[in-house]
């Protein structure tokens, strides 16, 4: 144990101006990031948003679904009901913080599972290539044909409305560009030295797949898909708008954006609020990819 | 799983390498081409073997032959039996536990041959741990042992460290240490020092020779530069268009050189020595593997070219003691 202080203490010591302690490539990613004033200016609203989702029974003032015949389509900025009401008399405020829970469940569930299926079919693809890769990645071509919204709502359709329904179809509508994306780096990496060296030295098939592969084919799925959030809100919202995913009395951004669409020439701006909610998670979203992908790039 | 299917024998009478007839030829649908032929060699442990050639020759394909380290469309013919294993006819998953063990290899690029997201210490440990079945941290311990060898200074803040965060120098060293690992007896080198700037070429070089010596690795370099290949190799073997066609000793081959590829590869060297005088380069370009002249490939560049030379390929001809040349002109006085 000495012998280690001892040299530690001379590490301790380099000469002026160098930086002898390394950082893995995640720290310099998060460093990055926390030094980037979009980044967390971004990260700090859809954070909120977030925490408001979570912890919408303690923090809603009303009762999202007590509907009032009197109080109907209240203006912002009334004293009981800072947001105003909707087309039932239920407080708007209460019913965003709630429909952020569905909404983000949206947003984020269908990107995490087709991430996993995706990442998993491409690199699986990409890593076997041949028979194996032609018949995974002519399927998923086949998924790429149809508009991402249109493949939403046809299957959405098919499957009927519902939560579970629209889960799926998101799910399938975004597992293709996320297995193309995988596959592309896994036959760039397959081909890179540090992959026949590491069999030179007796690695197993499995063993480069899960050391070398997935670590290098992370960074760029995770940019990627992170971007794919926002626009999983806006095709989930889509689909309550058109009835096909969420189905009333439930608050939900795209419901509520349908519903209150019937009073927007009465009271435009509770009409727009919604749309409002789900444009600044998707930019918030939008802008954090973005400076993930910054903070990921290792050229500079 | 756990069992290591290959038992690696610690003693053989027969030398450590022994390849007869190495033939490889990559095949698939729209190509057929014999990229080595016939190419026979041995190799007692601790001994160091250059093969000297063109870009072309087939000096790397043989090379990774030896580890089976080819792409599913190469066709491997004659025999590989290092320390006693036959590896031309193993099993594709027995590779596994003769790789790293048994044979491993240094790669031409220090750049991209280590994983860039990964650093040094858990890219040696990893291997380490396979192999011995040892835990991670004894694992480590070895990866530093290994630097320490390697004579990376401050080695033990060097496991720390990714690759990009070394020098080229270092990162060779770093993949040496990488082959070591597992205490191998086979050490394959595919032209170590090419991607390194001369200072460094030369330390990397002595480093090699020592490591060699020490631990009396039979090592086999492949390289197309001469002062590589006299700084390091005992015996020598020249090779163009997928055969040998000069071996001997170092010293044989470098100073009575026999085949006239050999005398022209010699005559293109350019040193010190040389200023003023004009370069002697080999005329030509290496023939097209898929198409090789039915006589000497050589013939068609060689300055004494002779009608006889086109007939058939020449055979391997002692000219003096394990000293072996391929050329129809060998009984002539040199």
């Amino acid at each position: 144990m000495t012998a280690t202080t001892a040299t530690t203490i001379t590490i301790e010591a380099p000469p002026k101006g160098r930086r002898p302690i390394s950082r893995s490539f995640w720290q310099t990613a998060w460093r990055r990031l926390s030094r980037d004033p979009v980044a967390l200016v971004c990260g700090g609203i859809l954070l909120l948003i977030l925490l408001a989702a979570i912890f919408a029974p303690l923090i809603a003032p009303h009762d999202p679904y007590r509907t009032s015949m009197a109080r109907r389509l209240l203006p912002i900025g009334d004293a009981r009901h800072w947001l105003g009401t909707d087309e039932l008399g239920r407080d708007l405020l209460s019913r965003l913080i709630y429909g952020g829970r569905m909404s983000l469940f949206m947003g984020f569930a269908p990107v995490v599972l087709a991430t996993l299926i995706g990442g998993t079919l491409g690199i699986v693809a990409g890593y076997c290539g041949g028979a194996i890769n032609m018949a995974i990645m002519r399927v998923t071509d086949v998924f790429y044909a149809f508009p991402s919204v249109l493949l939403a709502v046809a299957i959405s359709g098919v499957l009927g409305a519902g939560l579970v329904n629209s889960l799926v179809s998101l799910t399938l509508v975004f597992t293709p560009p996320l297995a193309r994306i995988a596959e592309s780096v896994t036959t760039q990496i397959r081909n890179q030295d540090y992959v026949e060296a590491a069999r030179a030295t007796g690695a197993s098939g499995w063993r480069i797949v899960f050391g070398h592969v997935l670590s290098n084919v992370t960074g760029p799925i995770l940019i990627y898909a992170s971007s794919m959030i926002s626009v999983a809100i806006v095709i989930a919202s889509g689909l309550s708008f058109l009835g096909l995913g969420v189905s009333p009395p439930n608050a939900e951004w795209g419901l509520m954006l349908n519903t209150l669409r019937q009073s927007i020439y009465v009271a435009p701006v509770n009409a727009i609020l919604p749309g409002v909610m789900i444009f600044i998670t998707s930019m918030t979203m939008n802008l954090i990819s973005d400076s993930l992908r910054a903070s990921m790039d290792v050229k500079v | 799983m756990q069992k290591i299917a290959v038992e690696i024998p610690t003693k053989t009478t027969q030398p450590l390498i022994d390849v007869r007839d190495l033939s490889v030829r990559f095949v698939s649908r729209d190509l057929d081409i014999r990229v080595v032929n016939g190419v026979s060699f041995s190799l007692e442990a601790g001994g160091a073997l250059c093969i000297l050639g063109e870009s072309g020759s087939g000096k790397s394909v043989t090379l990774r032959a030896l580890m089976r380290l080819l792409p599913p469309t190469a066709q491997l013919g004659g025999d590989i039996v290092i320390a006693g294993i036959n590896v031309k006819s193993l099993p594709a998953q027995d590779l596994r536990s003769i790789r790293g063990r048994l044979i491993s290899m240094i790669f031409q690029e220090p750049m991209t041959a280590l994983d860039p997201v990964f650093t040094i210490g858990t890219q040696i440990a990893e291997s380490v741990v396979f192999h011995d079945r040892v835990s991670y941290s004894a694992g480590r311990q070895r990866a530093l042992e290994l630097l320490e060898l390697v004579q990376i200074p401050s080695a033990k803040r060097r496991l720390d460290a990714y690759p990009h965060e070394l020098s080229g120098g270092l990162r060779q060293r770093a993949m040496i240490a990488m082959a070591l690992a597992c205490r191998p007896k086979v050490l394959l080198a595919d032209e170590p020092t090419t991607a390194l700037d001369a200072t460094v070429q030369i330390q990397i070089l002595l480093l090699m020779r020592e490591l060699q010596r020490e631990l009396g690795m039979a090592t086999i370099i492949v390289t197309h530069d001469l002062g590589v290949a006299c700084e390091v190799a005992d015996d020598m073997a020249v090779m163009y268009a997928g055969r040998f066609v000069e071996t001997g000793s170092s010293t044989d081959v470098m100073e009575k050189p026999r085949h006239p590829y050999t005398l022209g590869l010699l005559k293109s060297t350019v040193h010190g020595g040389m200023r003023g005088a004009e370069l002697d380069p080999i005329p030509g370009a290496p023939p097209d593997l898929a198409d090789l002249p039915p006589g000497c490939a050589f013939a068609p560049r060689c300055p004494k070219h002779e009608p006889q030379c086109d007939g058939q390929m020449p055979a391997m001809v002692e000219v003096s003691r394990a000293h072996y040349a391929r050329c129809v002109r060998l009984n002539e006085p040199a």
